[in-house]
């Protein structure tokens, strides 16, 4: 990869906003592609270091094996856990319609 | 060209509901039908800032999975995460294992058709459930309700290899994986509760042709009756779409269990890129081999290998065996019996299917009826052998030993001491027939004449006399010999 220039088009753009459920007009598309390009041209100086010895990293510290006992704690209130709901409706969640199918 | 013209290849990915009190990564209880929204916390409803923890249970009970189906075990594994936008998956990642499942290959064994197979596995891996997105009845609400007490909730995905060629096949597998989950306490596989799931695909070619099929996947397949309809709607779909040379696309179908029938899905919910990555927040798995010694060492016999062992130890018929073998506990009490029986000096002969009918009858209806399982049943496995040892000597008739059940049921007694205390021990004795026979004969000179005329029909009402006599108890069999023969003298 070192040396190759990492670039994000629009097309690119509207696939990720896709995968997002966004909706972007087409001026934000042009501006975040343009956004999102400086920032990985920026990240991509790191590419000029030779990694090709060195193992992909998932965390700083890694400690293995930190498990819990398949033991109850408490859980939330129906009403604390829905508190920040932008909508609810007897219990549940409300969300747009998702009609499967 | 009928469907018989097609190769049909199929592979199944099984969603199972782990056996954990909790969470995959937080204590939130997995209780099913809760009321809604009651058992989540911050961790599972995707809070920035939490700190998820692994469930031990959830991690051991997939390496048993892994060794049960003899899938390779990484040394080392770590989750992933799955990321998509829906409204049941709040983080907006579900956490996976893509790149180092706890099991890797391994097999599981059927019996179709009386062949046996094994059905090759892909992988199996441990994930969290999403939640619960339902449409409120009557339809024309313009929304959806969420409900997040199944998100977090373990899971063990078990994914086939193209490797099923038949509905038969298909059942068979099915039926063995709900079996071997049960019986290992991985999964109670309640499928109303949604605690076992499939998603199949299936692809169809001409007999012999090389080309590869177009795959079809089908999603949201919740019971085993939906997975063989189907297919079976899919099969006939794309055989005759290929017959009238249509083309068939690869694409994603969804059950629709009201209809009978799959149905596209469109094609942006198809359009999946699930970007995986390791999972930041939750550290490696180093997988112990003292972790591995101890789970083999609690592992019992899987379901199937207990069913042809029994068949080919026993000389059991397949039903039998597959009965006795549906739950661990009744097999458990079969070989204990037939381990007393033995120890008793029962015949060797026929003693296993003698044992075998006792338990698939009388005894396995008194644990359906009263609801209990066969341990609480009051009938301990050596009792059950004295009964069977009992008829064998001809000290109890089956008719006697029937109306004993429920007796050694109620009271917790061995068969013969209730037996021999209400008087139900049959006449089998040699000596205390002939003398029964001989009262009867003395009685009835007439039939007597009639029989060494020829008249042989006259035997049965001579036999129902010594019965009547002996009030019911003596032994059938010894009256009918000893009768014959002192007539025929
Ligand atoms: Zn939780």
């Amino acid at each position: 990869m070192a040396g190759e220039r990492a670039g994000i088009d629009v097309g690119t753009v509207r696939y990720v906003a896709g995968l997002c459920r966004l909706e972007l007009t087409g001026d934000e598309e042009e501006l975040f592609a343009a956004q999102l390009s400086d920032i990985l041209n920026y990240i991509d100086k790191l590419n000029e270091l030779d990694t090709s010895e060195v193992e992909p990293l998932a965390q700083a510290i890694e400690i293995p094996n930190v498990f819990r006992d398949d033991a109850p704690r408490g859980s939330l209130e129906v009403s604390e856990a829905l508190a920040n709901a932008p909508e609810k409706t007897g219990g549940f969640y409300k969300v747009p319609a998702v009609l499967e199918g | 060209m009928p469907v018989e013209d097609y190769d049909i290849v199929i592979g199944l990915e099984s969603h199972a509901r782990l056996l954990t009190e909790t969470k995959m990564f937080c204590g939130c209880l997995t209780r099913f039908g809760a009321e809604p929204n009651s058992q989540t916390c911050p961790v599972c409803i995707g809070m920035p800032g939490v700190l998820p923890v692994t469930n031990r249970k959830a991690v051991m009970l997939g390496l048993r999975a892994a060794l049960a189906f003899r899938c390779e075990i990484p040394a080392r594994m770590r989750f992933d995460r799955k990321n998509y936008y829906y409204p049941d998956i709040p983080k907006n990642y579900q956490v996976s294992q893509n790149y180092s499942p706890v099991g890797a290959g391994g097999f599981v064994e059927i019996e179709a058709d009386g062949v046996r197979k094994r059905i090759g596995l892909d992988n199996i891996h441990l994930e969290e459930d999403a939640g619960r997105l339902m449409h409120p009845e009557g339809s024309g609400a313009d929304y959806s309700t969420v409900d997040l007490n199944r998100a977090g909730t373990p899971l063990l995905e078990i994914v086939t290899r193209p490797d099923m060629s038949s509905l038969t096949e298909v059942e068979a597998y099915m039926e063995t994986l709900r079996r071997t989950l049960e019986a290992l306490e991985i999964s109670d596989c309640r499928m109303e509760e949604g605690s076992l799931r499939f998603e199949a695909s299936i692809s169809l070619k001409p007999l012999g042709s090389t080309t590869l099929g177009k795959r079809v996947e089908i999603k949201n397949l919740n019971s085993t009756r939906a997975v063989l309809n189907c297919l079976e709607y899919e099969i006939r779909r794309q055989a005759a779409a290929l017959d009238a040379g249509e083309p068939l696309t690869q694409e994603t179908r969804l059950y629709n269990e009201t209809t009978g029938r799959s149905e596209r899905m469109r094609s942006k919910e198809e359009a999946h890129d699930y970007r995986y990555f390791p999972e930041p927040d939750l550290g490696p798995i180093v997988v112990l081999d003292e972790w591995l010694d101890r789970i083999r060492s609690e592992m019992p016999e899987l379901p199937n290998l207990r069913k042809w062992r029994f068949q080919e130890a026993y000389s059991l018929p397949a039903y039998d065996a597959g009965v006795l073998t549906q739950k661990r506990s009744i097999a458990d009490y079969f070989e204990e019996t037939i381990a007393a029986a033995e120890a008793m000096g029962a015949e060797a002969a026929d003693l296993a299917k003698q044992v075998s009918n006792w338990l698939m009858g009388p005894i396995l209806r008194e644990v359906n009826e009263r609801r209990v399982d066969i341990a609480g049943l009051n009938i301990p496995p050596a009792h059950l052998a004295e009964l069977v040892g009992l008829i064998q000597k001809g000290t109890i008739s089956k008719n006697i030993a029937q109306d004993l059940v429920p007796i050694m049921i109620e009271t917790g007694d061995p068969p013969e001491t209730i037996a021999s205390r209400r008087g139900m021990i049959q006449i089998s004795d040699a000596y205390a027939v002939e003398k029964l026979v001989s009262d009867v004969l003395e009685a009835h000179g007439k039939q007597v004449a009639e029989y060494k005329d020829g008249k042989k029909a006259v035997l049965g009402f001579l036999m129902g006399q010594v019965m009547r006599q002996a009030k019911g108890k003596a032994n059938p069999q010894v009256v009918r010999e000893i009768l014959t023969r002192t007539l025929q003298s």
